[in-house]
Parts: C-alpha cells; sequence; structure tokens
C-alpha cells in the first residue's frame, strides 16, 4: 500500500499540467471500464428504491430460498426477503460504509500530513509513532475488539477502520509536502507575503491531489473488503443490508441454494476491481504524462552508415603487429517504440594489434562507450548493433548469443569500468566477486581461486590483501574498488581489456596511481587494451595508437605519436587546443553528462 | 547488529505497551451488563452481584489494570469469564493453528511471487502484462471471496479435499497437508499478487546496475548473475512487502478459518468479542501484538542478511 504511494507520488512531482488527466482517462480502457463500473455502482446505489418494488426487509417464511422468478428477479434469501431488492439496498449502505471510512482516513491522512510536511517538527515526530502503531495492528482483530465496545454498527466501524487507515494517506502527504516545501516557487510565494494556508492550498494540494485520489480508490477497496468480510462473518449490522451480510446468509445456505453466493460474491468482486483498475489507470496516465515527450528519432529505421572517411595516418612501425581486433562499419542504435531506430554509433571502423594500448578519444555522446559496450557484447537494453562486424582474433562476434558470448567475455576480453563504485555487487564481498568468475572460466578450485585472488590484490597494489578480499564493497575508497576491478579484468588472463575511462571518476591524486598500475600490468602481461577516454593527457601517457571519434564516427586514426605531432581533423584540433587553454588534464569534455550516459544506455 | 536487534526489541515492547493499555481501557469504557450476560437471565440480582464482585468488575480502572499488567507480565492472562479456561492456554494452542497457516502461506508467497516476479521481470512482453493483470486481481479480490470459490470448486464439486476441518500434523501429516491446502491457497494469492509487483520492479532496477554489467563481462553464468546476485539485491524491497503482507494475513486468516471451521485464533476472536470476554480479547491483542512484534524482528534481521551495509552499520 505505501509502496504504490510512493510510486504514485514520484509520478506525481514531475506532472505539471494534468488539466486533461480526466479525459485520458476516459480513452484509457480499462479507466474508462472502472469509471463505468463505479459510476452504475454509485447509480444502484443511489436510486435503490427505483429499482425495485420489493422491500429488503420484508421476509415471507413461507417463501424462502426461492428460485428467481418475475416476482423476485434474483430469488429470495434463508428469510423470505428478495435477493434483488437487498442487493440493491447494500450496495447503498455498502459503498456509504466505505465512503465514510475513505472520506474519514483522507480528511485525518491529509491533514496531518500536511501540517507534519509543512511545519514538521515535533507534530511530525508523534505522527510518525503513531503511524508505525496503527500500521503494525491488524485491522481486522482491531474491528473486532471495537465491537465488543461500540457494538454492532456499520457506521462505528467503518469509522474506526477509516482511523485506521489515515496513515496511507498521511504518508503520502507528508512525503510531497516534504518534496515540494522548499522547492523555490513555494519560497517565492512566501517570501512575496503569500499567507501559509493559501501556500498549502494552491501550491501544495495541487501536488497531492491526484496520488490521493489513487490512494482513495485502494482504501476503499480495502474498506469494501474489510466491511464485506466483517458481514460474512457475522459481525456487521443485521438490521441493514449489506454484500458482506448477504454473503453470511448465502454461505450457512450453501447447499440448499449455491446460487445465493453468486450475487453478493459477484458484486464485491466487480466492485473491487473496479476501484483497482481506477487506481492502476490513472497511475499509468500520470505516469505517462510524467514522461518527456519521446524525442523524434535521428534516423529512420534503415541504417545510415554514411560520412566522411577518417583521416587516417600511416603505421610508423616497420613491423606492424597482428591484428587482434578489427572493428568493420559498426552501427549501433536503440529501438524506439515507434519502430525507429536512434542510431549512436554510425558506421566504426577500427583495429587494435595485439598487446598494443589503442586509445578510442571523443567527447560525451561521442559513442565511444556505446562502441565499447558493442565490443564487449554487453549494450544496455534495447541497443543493438544493426550493422557491420566484429572480428576478434578472426570470430565473428557479432550475432554469438549470451551463451556464446560468455565464453569470451572474461578470459578473452575483459571489461574495467567507468565508475567503481557501482561497479562492485554491493551484497557480495569483494573476494567472493573475484573467486567466482575465476572458478568459472577457469575452472579452478574455491581455494585456487583464492590464492590467486590474494596474489591479484597485491599485484594491483592494494596494501592489505586479506582484509580487502574479506571487505565489502562500501567498505574500501573508490581508488581501491578501482584496483580491485582492475584485479578482476586481468584474473582469467584476458588478451584485450576494454578499459571505460578507467580514471574519471577517481580523485585527481588517485588517477595518476591507476594508469601507472594500468601500464605496468600491460607491459608485464602484454594484453592489448582498448582506452576508452575524453582526456588527451591519458592518450599521451599510455596509447601506442589513438582512433577519435565524434558523433559516432571515426574523424582520424593512427599512431599517437604521429597524430600528436600533426593532427589533421579540426576536431582533433580542437580537442587539443582544450587541452592546451585548460592545463587541466580534463579539457573542456564534461565527464558528468558522460558518466550518465554510460549508466542510461541509451541518449 | 546485537544493538540494532535490542533497539528494534525495545520499541516492540512500547509498542505492545501502548497497544495493551489502548485496548484495555476501551474494553473497560465499554462496560455492560457483563455478569448478567455470563448467568443468563435466570440469575437471581443477588448471584450476578457476587459474580461481578468475583470478576472484579467493581474495581476502578487503574488497580483493575495494574493488576491485570502484572499478572500478564507473570505469565497470567487470567481465565475466561465464560468457558473459565486458562486464557494462555486456550490462545497458545490456538495461535500455533493460525501460524500454521500464516506462516504456510509466507513461504509459499515468497517462493511463487519471486518465481513470477523473476519471470516477469526477464521476459517482460505478454508474460509481464498477464502477471500484471493477475496482479491487480489478486491483489482486489479479497482472500475469503476466493476461500469460498475454493470451497465451492475443490471440496464441493470436485471432492478432491475435506470442505472443513482441520487436522494436526501429529495426528496425520497427511491429513494436515489435505486440510491447510486450500486455506492456504486462499490466502497467499493476495500476498503473492502484492509482492510479485515488487520482486519484479526490483528485480529490473536491479538488472540496470553497472555491477550486473561487469558481472556479466567477467564470464559469470547469467543464471547465476540473476539468481545469485540480482535477486539478492533486490531481496530487500521485496522482503518490506511481505513483512507488510503478514500483518494483512493476521486479519485475512480470522475469516478464513471461520469459512473452514479451523480452530485457530479467529473462532476465538470472534467469539468472545461477542460475548465480551474481556481476558479472552485482552490474550488476543497481546498474542497478535507480540506476533507482529516477532515478525517484524525476523524481517528486519533477514534484511540485515541481505543487505550488508544493514548488517554492518
Amino acid at each position: 500500500m505505501s509502496q504504490s504511494a510512493d510510486v504514485t507520488l514520484e509520478v506525481a512531482e514531475n506532472v505539471g499540467r494534468r488539466s486533461h488527466l480526466a479525459r485520458r482517462m476516459l480513452k484509457n480502457p480499462t479507466g474508462l471500464f472502472a469509471i463505468i463500473v463505479i459510476a452504475l455502482l454509485i447509480l444502484m446505489a443511489a436510486f435503490a428504491p427505483l429499482l425495485t418494488s420489493q422491500d429488503p426487509d420484508y421476509a415471507d417464511i413461507r417463501n424462502i430460498l426461492a428460485s428467481p422468478s418475475a416476482e423476485h428477479l434474483l430469488g429470495t434469501d434463508s428469510a423470505g426477503r428478495d435477493v434483488w431488492a437487498r442487493l440493491v439496498f447494500a450496495t447503498r449502505y455498502s459503498l456509504l460504509g466505505a465512503a465514510l471510512a475513505t472520506f474519514l482516513a483522507a480528511i485525518i491522512g491529509v491533514t496531518s500530513g500536511l501540517i507534519a510536511g509543512y511545519y514538521g517538527r515535533w507534530f511530525e515526530s508523534v505522527s510518525a509513532w503513531l503511524t508505525s502503531l496503527v500500521m503494525a495492528l491488524p485491522g481486522l482483530v482491531v474491528l473486532l475488539a471495537a465491537r465488543a465496545v461500540i457494538g454492532p454498527t456499520l457506521w462505528g466501524a467503518m469509522a474506526i477502520f477509516g482511523v485506521l487507515l489515515a496513515p496511507a494517506f498521511y504518508r503520502l502527504t507528508q512525503a510531497a509536502v516534504m518534496g515540494v516545501r522548499n522547492e523555490l516557487y513555494v519560497d517565492a510565494a512566501r517570501v512575496a507575503g503569500v499567507k501559509d494556508p493559501s501556500i498549502i492550498g494552491r501550491h501544495i494540494l495541487t501536488v497531492v491531489r491526484a496520488p490521493v485520489i489513487i490512494q482513495a480508490a485502494i482504501v476503499t477497496l480495502i474498506a469494501i473488503a474489510i466491511q464485506a468480510g466483517l458481514g460474512f462473518i457475522g459481525m456487521s449490522d443485521p438490521t441493514i443490508p449489506t454484500w458482506g451480510g448477504m454473503l453470511n446468509d448465502a454461505f450457512t445456505k450453501m447447499y440448499q441454494q449455491p446460487l445465493l453466493l453468486v450475487w453478493p460474491a459477484s458484486i464485491i468482486a466487480l466492485a473491487s476491481v473496479a476501484f483497482a483498475l481506477f487506481a492502476n489507470a490513472l497511475r499509468d496516465e500520470l505516469e505517462r504524462s510524467a514522461k518527456p515527450k519521446k524525442a523524434k528519432s535521428k534516423t529512420k529505421a534503415a541504417v545510415n552508415a554514411e560520412g566522411a572517411p577518417a583521416e587516417v595516418h600511416a603505421e610508423t612501425e616497420a613491423a606492424p603487429r597482428d591484428l587482434l581486433l578489427e572493428v568493420d562499419g559498426l552501427v549501433v542504435g536503440y529501438d524506439q517504440p515507434d519502430g525507429s531506430l536512434t542510431q549512436v554509433v554510425n558506421g566504426v571502423s577500427l583495429t587494435v594489434r595485439k598487446g598494443e594500448v589503442h586509445g578510442l578519444i571523443g567527447e560525451s555522446g561521442s559513442g565511444k562507450t556505446q562502441t565499447a559496450f558493442s565490443i564487449l557484447g554487453l549494450l544496455p537494453e534495447g541497443g543493438r548493433v544493426a550493422a557491420g562486424s566484429i572480428v576478434f582474433d578472426g570470430d565473428e562476434l557479432t550475432g554469438k548469443s549470451v551463451k556464446q558470448m560468455r565464453k569470451i567475455q572474461g578470459k578473452r576480453i575483459s571489461y574495467v569500468p567507468q565508475e567503481p563504485m557501482s561497479n562492485l555487487d554491493p551484497s557480495f564481498t569483494i573476494g567472493s566477486q573475484l573467486v567466482e568468475p575465476m572458478r568459472e572460466t577457469l575452472g579452478i578450485s574455491g581455494k585456487e581461486a583464492k590464492a590467486r585472488a590474494l596474489d591479484l590484490l597485491a599485484k594491483v597494489g592494494l596494501p592489505d590483501p586479506e582484509k580487502t578480499f574479506r571487505s565489502y564493497p562500501h567498505q574500501v575508497s573508490g581508488g581501491q574498488a578501482q584496483r580491485v576491478l582492475i584485479a578482476g579484468a586481468i584474473s582469467c588472463e584476458p588478451d584485450l581489456i576494454i578499459a571505460d575511462e578507467p580514471t574519471t571518476a577517481l580523485d585527481v591524486t588517485v588517477q595518476a596511481d591507476i594508469l601507472d598500475l594500468l601500464r605496468g600490468l600491460q607491459q608485464e602481461l602484454g594484453v592489448a587494451v582498448l582506452l576508452v577516454t575524453h582526456n588527451f593527457g591519458v592518450v599521451a601517457d599510455l596509447c601506442d595508437r589513438v582512433s577519435v571519434m565524434q558523433k559516432g564516427r571515426i574523424v582520424e586514426t593512427g599512431p599517437a605519436r604521429s597524430i600528436f605531432a600533426g593532427p589533421r581533423h579540426a576536431y582533433t584540433q580542437s580537442l587539443f587546443d582544450a587541452i592546451l587553454e585548460d592545463g587541466a588534464a580534463r579539457g573542456s569534455l564534461s565527464h558528468s553528462s558522460d558518466r550518465h550516459v554510460n549508466a542510461g544506455g541509451a541518449k | 547488529m546485537v544493538q540494532f536487534t535490542l533497539r528494534r526489541l525495545g520499541a516492540g515492547v512500547v509498542l505492545l505497551f501502548a497497544i495493551t493499555t489502548i485496548a484495555y481501557l476501551l474494553l473497560y469504557l465499554s462496560g455492560g451488563d457483563i455478569a448478567r450476560q455470563i448467568l443468563g437471565q435466570t440469575a437471581t440480582e443477588e448471584t450476578v452481584a457476587k459474580k461481578a464482585e468475583e470478576l472484579g468488575l467493581n474495581e476502578p480502572l487503574i488497580p483493575r489494570y495494574v493488576n491485570w499488567l502484572s499478572d500478564a507480565l507473570h505469565g497470567d492472562f487470567g481465565r475466561s469469564w465464560f468457558s473459565s479456561q486458562p486464557v494462555a492456554e486456550t490462545i497458545t494452542s490456538r495461535l500455533s493453528v493460525t501460524l500454521t497457516l500464516v506462516v504456510g502461506t509466507v513461504l509459499i508467497s515468497a517462493i511463487v511471487s519471486i518465481a513470477l516476479g523473476v519471470w516477469a521481470a526477464r521476459k517482460r512482453g505478454w508474460v509481464d502484462r498477464l502477471i500484471q493483470v493477475l496482479s491487480i486481481l489478486g491483489f482486489a479480490i479479497p482472500s475469503f471471496l476466493i476461500a469460498i470459490l475454493l470451497v465451492n470448486v475443490f471440496a464441493l464439486n470436485l471432492g478432491w479435499f475435506q470442505p472443513t476441518g482441520y487436522i494436526r500434523w501429529s495426528a496425520s501429516p497427511a491429513g494436515w497437508l489435505e486440510s491447510v491446502t486450500l486455506p492456504i491457497i486462499a490466502l497467499s494469492i493476495g500476498a503473492v499478487a502484492a509482492v510479485a509487483q515488487q520482486v519484479r520492479g526490483s528485480v529490473i532496477d536491479a538488472q540496470r546496475q553497472d555491477w550486473v554489467r561487469t558481472l556479466r563481462s567477467r564470464g559469470v553464468r547469467e543464471n547465476k548473475v540473476i539468481y545469485k546476485h540480482v535477486l539478492r539485491n533486490a531481496g530487500g524491497p521485496a522482503l518490506a512487502v511481505l513483512a507488510l503482507q503478514f500483518v494483512g494475513l493476521l486479519g485475512g486468516t480470522l475469516i478464513v478459518e471461520q469459512i473452514f471451521a479451523i480452530p485457530g485464533i479467529g473462532p476465538l476472536t470472534i467469539q468472545s468479542t461477542t460475548q465480551g470476554d474481556i481476558p479472552i480479547v485482552m490474550g488476543v491483542v497481546v498474542a497478535t501484538g507480540v506476533v507482529v512484534v516477532v515478525v517484524n524482528l525476523v524481517f528486519d534481521l533477514l534484511q540485515g542478511f541481505l543487505n550488508p551495509k544493514v548488517r554492518l552499520s
């Protein structure tokens, strides 16, 4: 209950205009169905006396448990009362009872939520405590105990239940108010001298309105259920026809007249489902309006890999090493709901030779991380290689299944991520996260794997391998976590490491250490590295060859020295200029937005 | 962790104290001529007055409550005013039956909702939509309606189960299983609906975490990534929803026990509240309160087990 409240709240916070919400609800098939059912039930309750000529309480003991007839549309119950008449009037009383509970819960919950959220302090602490107290109580037990006190009254029970359900509204409102209390427009209103009540009325109530309606539908459905439950066990007011009371009567005569059960059971189920669907449809519509309008796709579904050819610098080595990775005409895109494809990589071609460090440089949004993920076979949800080929050590990687790729991942191609802290599973120790892949890909025993893991942790420069092995990710620093991830990347002796901005998220003082470590390990192991970065300083430091990427294309590629000596493409030139102007290693390229892109996948 | 447990226990004791005090006060206010009710209309004024004296009904609220509380702290909850049975005994024997149902329901719904939630989160598409629709129905329709339906179809029409009654495990394990199957199914559906939704949501969230990609990049098998890593991280929120469901289940069992004529705490509660049998009602309040406090503690400890940040802080 509270979870759904939180979700709807988040959604509602983003909603500026919802004037069309009612209209959209009517267009939503589920919403329309729910509204029609609820409206019919309300009409039935309102016009109950017009819908039947029979007295719901008139008992004809000579005609009990009669089958449906012209006189008694749905037959008669165990006391010879007309079932249709009772059903119609029961709808009136049951809905009124549920409405009473919902109304009280909403009034108490919203009011106290507004006060607690807006003024806070002691009122909030007291309410929070009361809330947890009330929520710890099973409602039905309380209602039964209350019945011993107040007797069998429908209204009394529903009033108490309303109080018990108030926390549902309280939490929702309080959280919403806390959210907007310090918003600028509320501050502005306060500074402008607008009085508190009108701030609450104007700015805060509009935020909670839709979530409160959703919550009201849910609370109504719970009240209907509990009321019917009480009636069913014979605990409701016997003088008033209710759905639960009818169910009770029918249940005792289940063997003689099973049809009697059908009517109250169906109407309870129908009403409950209608309120649930209403809440759901309203939440869906709110979520939809909270989402920003879909950006028009950049390209149509047809793949577009054309563009100016890259500036290629001649190789400087006398005898170039063997090719390890050959990417050709790679196009990566994200399928959109309208069937189009948003391309993020538009025909990238690059080669990595055995044992070389290849820098893939470009600004955020240039598609370099997407290129790296496609080589790893780990594009985010919705992304796919739309065209081109990735040949690794003579083996075509595109089109391989998840299972086939898993044999290459870790063992042949491994990965060093950008953000060390979010790339370790917070629920497992660092040691277990190192041991697990080694046991799987190398097939060694747990003991061997542990020994290896400790060696690796020492090798990547962690001072106390035993301690780090036992630690959880939240117990180590970012720099240490990155060392752990590098240890993980080399643990299964890969041929190629894809390092995605391995130093960007780190403290400046740690960056140099990590680069030193990478260089040292690369030379020691002779492993090839594809280094994704936006930083020419890093490239100058480590790379043998460089590919410069812009807008999903490679614009210049060749030996690092040669590119540094004479950049040919204007974009490469501008990247150099950025370093020279700032002096700082990061240049003008924003790393925060780049990280966002990596985490979120598609742009 | 020890400190955390103690703090939660302390809060639980305060909660229990608050609940019992409020309940006692309300029951006291209800008054009514209990002694007359117990003895029936034919009893003389004199015997009624004697009975009232015997039950301590003439004493003022405070000493009566203090008496009850100090006895209760010593484990003595008095005797039923109507059957003269000791309250503690009556409640423990019935509570065990109710807890069997509730714990069974919690276990079954945990397993089923994990299976459904993970399935929906991984498959998406029509499986996901179907499970979503079923969840709404399962959430909306009250458990006792489902119980009535199950009795009609599987017990009365198909004859697969006895419609009512309860067989103790000690008497016949197979009989016990037969007698609890329908009640547990009826109770589970609502809980499954709520928990499966949460599992689905948190698995989808957890799957998008960076470390999932890194685990995959290390060559860890997909099943291990999902069932060991993703599920453990998705477990916390799901567990919280399950804990909330548990409180609701205590209420739901009351009615379901009545339908299946199971001698749990439900029929006792209904009977004692109708009669105004205050010692029993208070016993039920305390028992429910203790169960809620203990169960919440267990769920908190499970959270700690799943999440090292909770455990180690």
